[in-house]
């Protein structure tokens, strides 16, 4: 018998200079919203106060939402473009049971099964039959609307119930809103599940190698599943929360907020091709997204117009770090 | 193998037949030439705008801004021709086209030179886009009665019994047939969808191909840009918002496969046609328009299946030819 070799030390994590963790995506997002709160700040007198900062959330807290939960499903490799008109169809459907007597709690219920069901959905014909993700959400997306459009037409519900208002316009406590509360809520467990599990770590592993992943025993498709349930999910629960904000449920309802989302999910750092990203990044991107709309709102400058800012924002922010490699590349080559 | 990738084009044709069909059963002058007509020329820009996504799509690219190029490309030609009703309109569409091409140029320069994945760029350059429509016109309509008769003429006079704007689709579809299959820049175009690396082993730059096909869509989209608001006699921010999934769906259910390689100039142009019949065919047979988008949401679910039966099916033909070999 021989000996065998002691077993080499393996760390946990690879040690990382502290220079990686300042040139970090995070810390560089860090830095643009302190320069957004700044440059807001100093425009607008109205900006610090504590109550227009409370209102800087609900800009974003429903979309940042969602977001939490496309961040995995995108570094996971695929992609969920149905978010918007699933928020349509789980309000409508909202709509449908006042008009037949419901109680909040049985619409908030609705609501998020909505939601569920609708993510299921996705997730059965992405993972059971094979499909690209991004032509079968174009398409249900297209299908979930419709169907509320089928509903509505050019109708409107309204008539929910006052004890439902509190989930859009409730404050838990001070300036604290629901909304805002809900959203950290949830960005912990998001943060929890993909950081610290394992269930996480099989998410980035579908993300870099889905067939290494496969071969390792991880279940693909199942884990693809459940998270495109996830994204419905937290859809169907910002249907809940636009629905209680606005009060009324048109057809048109969120309109474009799947785009919106998708921008606040890259602007946070996960590649669009899968693999990488975390869940603070993504964080900081909504606060970033809040800032900017609402900084520009408040000096009366035009939704629209605001759109390119965060257009140019989204390509500046992807750009720059791939600009200052090839720099730096070329001055020690 | 050869008759394979007409197999899906066939397919589709014949559910077109069978749709047109449905249609004539309970509203017989559907399938009139003269109504049939009408639909091409109804769809002639859908067509056109599916054709430029075609080729972005082929090398497993997206172009999101397409629709947003189209709405600001629109509010140039319209606001010039408002301001200098002189301009003669050849000159207008050859603006178009160039400023569709500046546009799509940003995209595949963002593409090509800082490899960001497309479609990240154009959701950005969706939003930028369409923002600057509003900057340009400080959020102000251009009306009919602003344009020139000529402007909004010249695609309604007719040739040969069919108007302009559909001459200008037929020219643009046999345009895009040449370039797809006679030119070695077609065989680029698939190569790189079927395989970049061994694209880039046989000699194909694939990054400045990818900036061509984003030059190409966007002059695809500047010259709708003319003929939507043309055709529907206003220009304002709201144009064409939201169509950049329209366009996209016609090339699903033409077949064009969105991991890049597979599809073909008649299978696009037969899915925008599908879509052009739905649209047209709701109201004259009495159902509420409201319905449209849940069927195109339908068909493209179902095209999406259907293709991906026949993609797989490809693959094991392959397979035991290998075998038997």
């Amino acid at each position: 018998m021989t000996d065998t070799p002691a077993p080499r030390h393996i760390p946990d994590r690879l040690d990382k200079p502290l220079t990686s963790a300042i040139f970090s995506w995070e810390a560089l997002l860090v830095a643009v919203a302190v320069v957004i709160f700044a440059v807001n700040s100093f425009a607008s007198p109205y900006f610090l106060d504590a109550w227009s900062l409370s209102d800087l959330t609900f800009n974003f807290t429903e979309k940042a939402l969602i977001a939490l939960a496309m961040a995995l499903l995108i570094i996971s490799g695929e992609i969920d473009l149905s978010v918007a008109a699933i928020i349509a169809l789980a309000s409508t459907m909202m709509g449908m049971a006042v008009q037949a007597g419901a109680g909040t709690p049985v619409l908030v219920a609705i609501g998020i099964l909505v939601g569920l069901g609708c993510g299921a959905f996705n997730g059965l014909l992405v993972t059971r039959l094979g499909l690209p993700s991004i032509v079968v959400t174009i398409g249900t997306m297209s299908l979930f609307r419709g169907i509320a459009f089928i509903i509505l037409g050019d109708q409107a519900y309204k008539g929910y119930p006052s004890s439902f208002a509190f989930f859009g316009q409730g404050y838990v406590w001070w300036v604290v809103s629901f909304e805002l509360t809900l959203f950290l809520v949830a960005a912990v467990i998001y943060w929890f599940l993909l950081h610290r599990t394992s269930f996480g770590r099989r998410v980035f592993a579908i993300g870099n190698n889905p067939v290494a992943a496969q071969f390792s025993g991880v279940r693909v498709g199942r884990i693809k599943f459940i998270l495109f349930c996830l994204t419905g999910l937290m859809a169907g629960i910002a249907s809940v929360l636009i629905t209680s904000r606005l009060g009324s449920t048109r057809p048109s309802i969120a309109q474009g907020y799947e785009l919106e989302v998708i921008t606040m999910v890259v602007l946070g750092g996960v590649s669009i091709l899968g693999g990488a990203g975390s869940i603070v990044g993504v964080v900081l991107a909504a606060f970033i997204m809040g800032l900017v709309t609402f900084g520009l709102g408040l000096l009366n400058v035009p939704g629209i117009v605001m759109s390119i800012f965060i257009g140019l924002l989204l390509i500046i922010v992807i750009a720059l770090p791939i600009v200052w490699r090839r720099v730096r590349q070329e001055r020690f080559t | 193998m050869k008759a394979l990738p007409r197999y899906r084009e066939v397919w589709l044709l014949a559910a077109i037949v069978v749709l047109i069909g449905l249609i004539s059963m309970r509203f017989p002058g559907f399938a009139n030439p003269a109504n049939l007509r009408q639909v091409f020329n109804d769809t002639s820009i859908l067509m056109i705008l599916a054709l430029g996504q075609m080729v972005v799509i082929l090398t497993r690219s997206i172009d999101l801004s397409m629709a947003s190029n189209l709405c600001f490309t629109g509010m140039v030609v319209a606001m010039l021709n408002a301001a200098h009703p002189a301009i003669p309109i050849p000159l207008l569409i050859v603006i178009a086209l160039l400023v569709g091409l500046v546009l799509g140029a940003i995209n595949g320069l963002l593409v090509w030179r800082l490899n960001i994945p497309s479609i990240v760029v154009t959701l950005g350059t969706l939003t930028i886009y369409r923002g600057a429509t509003f900057v340009i016109s400080g959020g102000a309509w251009v009306n009919a009665d602003q344009m020139s008769p000529d402007f909004i003429g010249l695609q309604r006079a007719a040739f040969l019994g069919t108007p302009v704007l559909s001459w200008i689709a037929i020219l643009v579809i046999a345009l895009f047939f040449l370039l797809m299959t006679r030119t070695a820049l077609g065989r680029s175009i698939y190569a790189i969808g079927v395989n970049p690396k061994a694209s880039v082993y046989a000699g194909i730059d694939v990054g400045r191909t990818k900036f061509i096909v984003f030059c190409i869509s966007g002059m695809a989209g500047g010259l709708c840009g003319y003929l939507w608001i043309s055709r529907y006699v206003i220009a304002s921010v709201e144009v064409a918002n939201g169509y950049e999934l329209n366009i996209i769906a016609a090339c699903v259910i033409g077949g064009i496969s969105i991991a890049g390689g597979i599809g073909s100039v008649g299978g696009a142009v037969l899915g925008a046609l599908f879509l052009g019949i739905i649209s047209n065919a709701l109201p004259v047979i009495n159902i509420s328009p409201f319905w449209q988008m849940a069927i195109s949401g339908s068909a493209i679910i179902l095209a999406v299946v259907l293709n991906a039966r026949g993609e797989r099916r490809q693959g094991r033909i392959i397979l035991k030819k290998a075998e038997a070999a």
